[in-house]
């Protein structure tokens, strides 16, 4: 019995030292954290910002994925199924009840009183959704040979119809994702450092170089973007694939869009090189790579990450607009502003509302990364009141 | 003061001739001339065109000279008789083009902008003041959601609602009775009447991100020392609201003036080509589409000295307005 006892005692004397040593390590971890986990805890506390994370995380897998995930090809036509809506995925069956998913055939009826082409329901026998299905053996992310997909079922499935070709929207929406997802990104990566070297080198040495880098940023921002865009793409050469087209496009812009960050950085280093702990650091006999680097681009990074955060958008916005107008993406590449093309006509648009399908997509990306950068720039800034 | 005005205005002349090249240049980018094009065209058509032909063509259009000659011409004629050249597609002179676009590209704009500053300064005002409100949070919901919509698309799914529910084709400024007619009372009320979709298409963008903008700035001022003052000595406090943190707020809203003047000019580019509008923007990308060499210049030199002078005027006016910006 006495054993017993003092074990017991052992085990909780054991627990509430064991408690005590944890709030401990996380008050020490507090003390150490450096700057990133810092802004990490800080940035969990936005729930919606949480939120935005996730669903960026799941469209992007969906896109990476897409030859998975999606039961079509890209450029596949099944040229019956031509303006097909979507099909509609049941559950309840007439004689069962509810059922795994499953779907119905899809028949073209002439309709007399419009005088068009109808899609109405077969409902004499019900095809499951296989999920796992077969398929043709092709190589997920080019590397990994594999024969099936998410689902399919042996009548055509579209999820979101399809278009004037009969190729599959789902399909296409999951693989435009790929480009109009990733393609600003090296365009954002080089007006990034582009910026900050200039606007620092600006901000911090002024005087004359910064006058003439500043007339500089002042002629590149008055070049009207649209019609550089114009000329620009109507300058590449015809034998590149519409992809490096795109992104050579993207490149050259990047190249005169980092004008607006370099104002920034400069304002902020102007302001920033006065403050004592640059002095400090100049006193030590810091040199003035030292100074910039080390010292002075940490105090305001959290802008800077927001900056990032926010102008990718501004890029996937961009692609989708100039595809829009016929002047990035071209079929048969596929990207969100190329589905989007075949949306611009007004009639097309009243008898085949899918067509919309992509722009919610663009918008849902936007408005997340938009989401993420608030957070970020509330995480980051060290004196919101957080 | 006086200073900085006279280095930016100083600087102004050479920074136009700098933008005058650079617009020729954007110009002659797309590969071959006008020349070619049209030589082009004609050949699919089936018509061959000789050596002469082609050299009486060049010779016409004046592309057979060296590109600075062209380039120098072109300035010479802007400068000293205002003449912009002569369209090739339109076969027409460029200033009489944009003479005809240009007014009503400017009223769109400017009823626009207006429209945008009536709705948005009141609304970024209030939901700063009255944080985490119903109104707060509307006009949150609707500044990202107007940053996040594209232009264009807004304008499709407008016009797709508009359409389904009234059956009526929003396209254009006009109904096709009132095109040629002369103007008068109805015609004007015509004009309204199919305006309000490009009005609201273009005004939300710009309303989402000044809502944004004076927001966030207003918030920031209104924690600051000098409004406790205020309020502790006894202000009312819609009164001192208006008065001191709304004037910092609005700076940066200020500065955004400057760019009103290109746009005044170039319009909205998208939405007009989605909507059919007879406004500057799809004459210009049709032009440097075409290799229009003079249309497609003249309006790209007009937008670029528009954006340089605007930019200029929105830093007088910050200087003049924000008391913290001295540029000595």
């Amino acid at each position: 019995m006495l054993g017993l006892n003092f074990n017991l005692n052992n085990l909780l004397t054991k627990w509430r030292d064991n408690k005590e040593e944890k709030a401990q390590k996380k008050q020490e971890e507090l003390y150490y954290a450096s700057q990133s986990k810092l802004i990490w805890m800080r940035f969990k506390k936005h729930k919606l910002a949480l939120v935005a994370m996730s669903v960026l995380a799941i469209l992007y897998s969906l896109s990476i994925f897409s030859g998975f995930i999606a039961p079509y090809e890209m450029n596949e036509r099944l040229s019956e199924y031509k303006y097909a809506p979507p099909t509609k995925i049941h559950f309840i069956s007439k004689e069962d009840g509810l059922r795994t998913p499953f779907v119905y055939k899809m028949k073209k009826e002439f309709d007399k009183e419009t005088f068009k082409y109808k899609y109405v329901e077969d409902k004499s026998k019900e095809y499951s959704v296989d999920f796992f299905a077969k398929s043709e053996p092709y190589k997920m992310l080019g590397l990994i040979p594999i024969s099936r997909t998410l689902f399919d079922a042996e009548v055509p499935i579209f999820l979101f119809g399809t278009d004037k070709m009969g190729r599959d929207i789902f399909t296409r929406v999951l693989f435009g994702g790929r480009i109009s997802l990733f393609v600003g990104f090296g365009g954002v990566f080089v007006s990034f450092i582009l910026g900050i070297i200039i606007g620092g080198v600006s901000g911090y040495f002024g005087g004359i170089i910064d006058e003439i880098i500043m007339r500089l940023v002042e002629l590149l921002m008055s070049i009207p973007q649209i019609p550089l865009w114009i000329a620009l793409s109507a300058a590449v050469p015809r034998t590149w694939g519409t992809v490096q087209t795109y992104f050579a496009i993207t490149m050259i812009l990047a190249f005169l869009g980092w004008t607006g960050l370099a104002r920034v950085v400069r304002g902020k280093l102007m302001a920033l090189k006065q403050e004592e702990f640059a002095l400090a650091a100049v006193a030590a006999g810091a040199n003035d790579m030292r100074i910039i680097i080390k010292h002075l681009v940490p105090a305001f990074i959290s802008y800077l990450i927001a900056s990032i955060t926010l102008a990718i958008p501004g890029m996937i916005l961009g692609e989708t607009t100039l595809s829009f107008l016929g002047l990035g993406m071209q079929p048969p590449a596929v990207s969100w502003g190329v589905l989007l093309q075949d949306a611009q006509d007004i009639t097309v648009l009243s008898n085949y509302p899918w067509y919309l399908i992509p722009c919610l997509f663009v918008v849902l990306t936007v408005l997340m990364f938009n989401f993420i950068g608030d957070g970020l720039r509330d995480a980051a800034d060290p004196y919101s009141s957080m | 003061m006086a200073n900085y005005i006279l280095r930016r205005l100083t600087m102004l002349v050479p920074l136009l001739i700098l933008i005058s090249m650079i617009s020729f240049f954007i110009i002659q980018l797309p590969p071959g001339s006008f020349v070619e094009t049209y030589i082009q065209n004609l050949q699919r058509q089936g018509y061959q065109a000789d050596q002469n032909e082609i050299q009486r063509l060049k010779v016409r259009y004046g592309l057979d000279k060296p590109m600075y000659m062209q380039y120098l011409i072109w300035i010479k004629n802007i400068v000293f008789k205002g003449d912009f050249g002569r369209s090739f597609t339109y076969d027409r002179p460029v200033s009489e083009i944009l003479a005809e676009r240009i007014p009503m590209t400017m009223v769109i704009t400017l009823l626009a902008m207006v429209v945008q500053w009536l709705i948005s300064v009141p609304i970024g005002i209030y939901s700063a003041v009255k944080q985490y409100s119903v109104i707060d949070y509307i006009a949150t919901f609707i500044g990202f959601i107007g940053v996040a919509l594209p232009n264009f698309l807004f304008a499709l799914v407008l016009m797709y609602v508009v359409y389904v529910k009234t059956g009526w084709a929003v396209l254009g400024i006009f109904s096709p009775e009132f095109i040629d007619a002369p103007w008068s009372l109805a015609k004007l009320l015509d004009m309204l009447k199919n305006l309000w979709l490009p009005l609201v298409v273009i005004a939300t963008a710009g309303t989402a991100g000044l809502i944004r903008t004076l927001r966030a700035t207003l918030l920031d001022e209104i924690k600051k020392q000098y409004v406790v003052t205020a309020r502790a000595k006894g202000m009312k406090e819609w009164k001192l609201i208006l008065k001191y943190p709304v004037r910092v707020a609005m700076n940066p809203l200020i500065s955004t003036i400057g760019w009103m003047l290109p746009a005044l000019v170039g319009g909205e580019l998208v939405v007009s080509q989605v909507l059919n509008l007879k406004t500057v923007g799809p004459v210009m990308l049709e032009a440097v589409q075409s290799e229009d060499m003079y249309l497609a210049g003249g309006v790209i030199l007009i937008l670029s000295c528009l954006t340089i002078i605007g930019t200029l005027i929105s830093d007088l006016l910050l200087a003049w307005t924000d008391p913290k910006i001295r540029y000595d």
